[in-house]
């Protein structure tokens, strides 16, 4: 049993222990347990358990068109990013943009704007996103099929996926994003060299 | 319609670098009135203004509180002071602030310059959200843990609380602080509180996450977890499981109290030394797995490009960084000695050692590092300096127990490029003029 330094034991412990030499000494249940909380039952797990990893594995069913997108976008996010995903900066910044058509620049140049075209790695962070926390003001509104919509009106405005594409879980699992090999693991380590 | 700016979204981790300064708002009551009111003729012009700001809803703004300040009399030892109070106010002389305020997704920064010693009052706390400060009942929240555990598990803060605690003092900071200022380093108005007020430090109460993810029979496989908060972006980050087994804790208390609500009440995750996006407030859920999900605020935010065309993901430490809150704008100092102090902080560890440089970095010296000198947490420096008129550069520069040196900014820009975001922690100062006032330095 690992020990652990530094800890307060509660005083309800001491009364489960015989002796009170684990409370005395500072020592965790045998165990490994404190017996405390309770079971979370699949109905309440499931009403929270609504991320989307980048698999795709736990995407909704549901569909959505980029025709539908652009009704949802209109009704529901362009009055904060503007009609074609320009955003208004600096509060919101644009969401659509592939400019540069090549390369990745923003490490070397401070004004490269970044949107969702140029700079999300993921698909599926954007299905994430948009459920879980827009819109901005009615948060977690949208149904999946909207929200599979305005994903498809963005990923086409910013030519990841065509015009005419239906977004549900298939098909945006397999969307690869512009940038997707773009992100490098942290290297720094600290010690003398500055990365 | 909500006015877009008003939100701030995202501009919360680049607030402007020109100083907007209301800590004296506009028509308020200023120390100086207080001093002109403590000679004399008061009364009734004094509280006339105080009911002109509580008209103006100045309620945002410290100087709410002089509504309970009665007049300041010739002679204190002349007249009965105050009778107790329920809740304590600051002395009407000191007016310490955040700023700005009113973002809805955005921040307030720490006013350090005004701020002594290591901890920082908890209502003077920066604050960092994305939706807004939710209103969180204790007796509804609930903490659930599930993935690869043997036993998905929910837990109220009374349950938390029956665990093993700890108490530990670390800082908290914004991946951002510092961004205005590598941005703009020639703004001269810049005060601390804008160089790096994303920051802050507090003793925080909580429960080793280590113990919880035991008890909940965290699976041998588990590499990442996600954590995620009860506001109204449901903010998510992954974090890799070995800090959960290093020095993660879920807390809920700060400085002798429960959690503030900007802070994460009823209970927030605390990643000692890591960036504050990262700690995740009103936590309401962790789930254990074997890849990072790739959220929003891990992919899109608070990543750090670099100059060879990629950008840094999952850079969770903040490096050592220092900062000299006195002397510092606004102030203007005299001939003659003063302390020169500030704080310094790794994500790494201890600081080591502070050195501070009143001749523009051409020699340094030691400061003096105050006790208790504590792993991921603040640490006061003070050198006492006799300032001879002449114009200068104040500069301080920290390393930490890796031997990390804190960086200049052209350090930075070569290796990072100019336009990398984030971590910018770079050495920053002042410039005191022959006049003695005393001006942002930024550009080492």
């Amino acid at each position: 049993m690992r020990r652990v330094s530094g800890i307060l034991v509660v005083a309800s412990l001491a009364a489960a222990c015989s002796g009170g030499t684990r409370a005395e000494t500072g020592e965790p249940p045998a165990s490994g347990r404190y017996d405390l909380g309770r079971a979370a039952t699949p109905e309440e797990i499931a009403a929270q358990n609504i991320d989307i990893g980048p698999d795709g594995a736990d995407l909704p069913p549901g569909s959505g068109t980029v025709s539908q997108g652009a009704m949802v976008y209109g009704a529901k996010c362009a009055s904060c990013h503007g009609l074609r995903g320009e955003g208004i900066p600096p509060a919101y910044p644009a969401l659509v943009g592939r400019e540069p058509r090549e390369g990745f620049p923003f490490g070397r140049d401070p004004k490269a704007v970044k949107t969702i075209g140029n700079y999300w790695p993921h698909a599926t962070t954007l299905f994430d996103y948009v459920r879980r926390a827009m819109p901005h003001l009615t948060p977690g509104s949208l149904t999946d099929n909207e929200v599979y919509a305005v994903t498809a009106w963005l990923l086409a405005k910013n030519e990841v996926i065509s015009g005419d594409a239906v977004l549900d879980a298939e098909t945006l699992r397999a969307v690869k994003m512009p940038a997707r090999d773009r992100f490098v693991m942290d290297d720094r380590k600290g010690g003398r060299e500055v990365r | 319609m909500t006015d877009p700016k008003k939100l701030g979204v995202e501009a919360g981790d680049d607030v402007p670098a020109r100083d907007d300064r209301p800590m004296e708002p506009e028509g308020g009551l200023s120390r100086r009135d207080l001093l002109t009111g403590a000679a004399g003729a008061i009364g009734g012009a004094l509280l006339a203004r105080v009911g002109t700001l509580e008209a103006q809803g100045a309620s945002t703004t410290p100087a709410a509180s002089f509504a309970a300040t009665p007049q300041v009399v010739a002679d204190p030892t002349k007249v009965p002071g105050l009778p107790t109070s329920a809740v304590g106010a600051r002395s009407p002389f000191e007016m310490p602030a955040r700023t700005p305020v009113g973002a809805i997704a955005g921040s307030s920064l720490t006013p350090l310059q005004d701020l002594e010693g290591t901890i920082t009052p908890s209502d003077l706390h920066f604050e960092r959200h994305h939706a807004g400060i939710p209103t969180i009942d204790p007796a509804r929240h609930t903490l659930l843990i599930h993935g690869l555990v043997d036993r998905p598990s929910m837990f109220t803060l009374a349950d938390l609380k029956r665990f093993p605690y700890v108490s530990r003092v670390h800082f908290v900071e914004c991946s951002g602080n510092g961004r205005a200022v590598f941005r703009n380093p020639t703004v001269d108005t810049t005060t601390p509180q804008r160089a790096a007020g994303l920051s802050a430090n507090s003793e925080w109460i909580g429960v080793p996450l280590r113990i919880l993810f035991e008890e909940v029979g965290a699976k041998p496989e588990a590499s990442w977890f996600l954590a995620e908060g009860g506001d109204a972006c449901v903010m998510t980050r992954s974090i890799p499981m070995e800090k959960a087994f290093d020095d993660a804790m879920v807390v809920w208390a700060q400085n002798g109290e429960a959690l503030r609500p900007a802070q994460g009440y009823p209970m927030r995750l605390l990643l000692p030394g890591w960036e504050g996006n990262s700690n995740v407030k009103w936590l309401r859920r962790l789930e254990l797995g074997t890849e990072p999900w790739m959220t929003r605020w891990e992919t899109s935010k608070y990543t750090d490009p670099l100059a060879s065309g990629t950008a840094r993901i999952f850079s969770f430490v903040n490096d050592a960084r220092s900062i000299i809150t006195s002397p510092a704008h606004p102030r203007t100092i005299g001939k003659g000695w003063q302390n020169i102090s500030g704080l310094a902080w790794s994500g790494r560890g201890v600081i080591t050692r502070v050195e501070v440089s009143t001749d523009g970095a051409r020699s340094w010296v030691d400061a003096l590092l105050h006790p208790p000198v504590l792993p991921k947490a603040y640490t006061r420096f003070s050198i006492p300096w006799q300032w001879d008129g002449s114009a200068t550069q104040l500069l301080s520069r920290a390393t930490d127990e890796t031997g990390y040196v804190q960086p200049t900014r052209e350090r930075i820009v070569a290796v990072r490029g100019a336009g990398t975001d984030y971590h910018m922690n770079n050495i920053v100062g002042w410039r005191v003029a022959a006049d003695g006032q005393v001006f942002f330095h930024g550009d080492t």
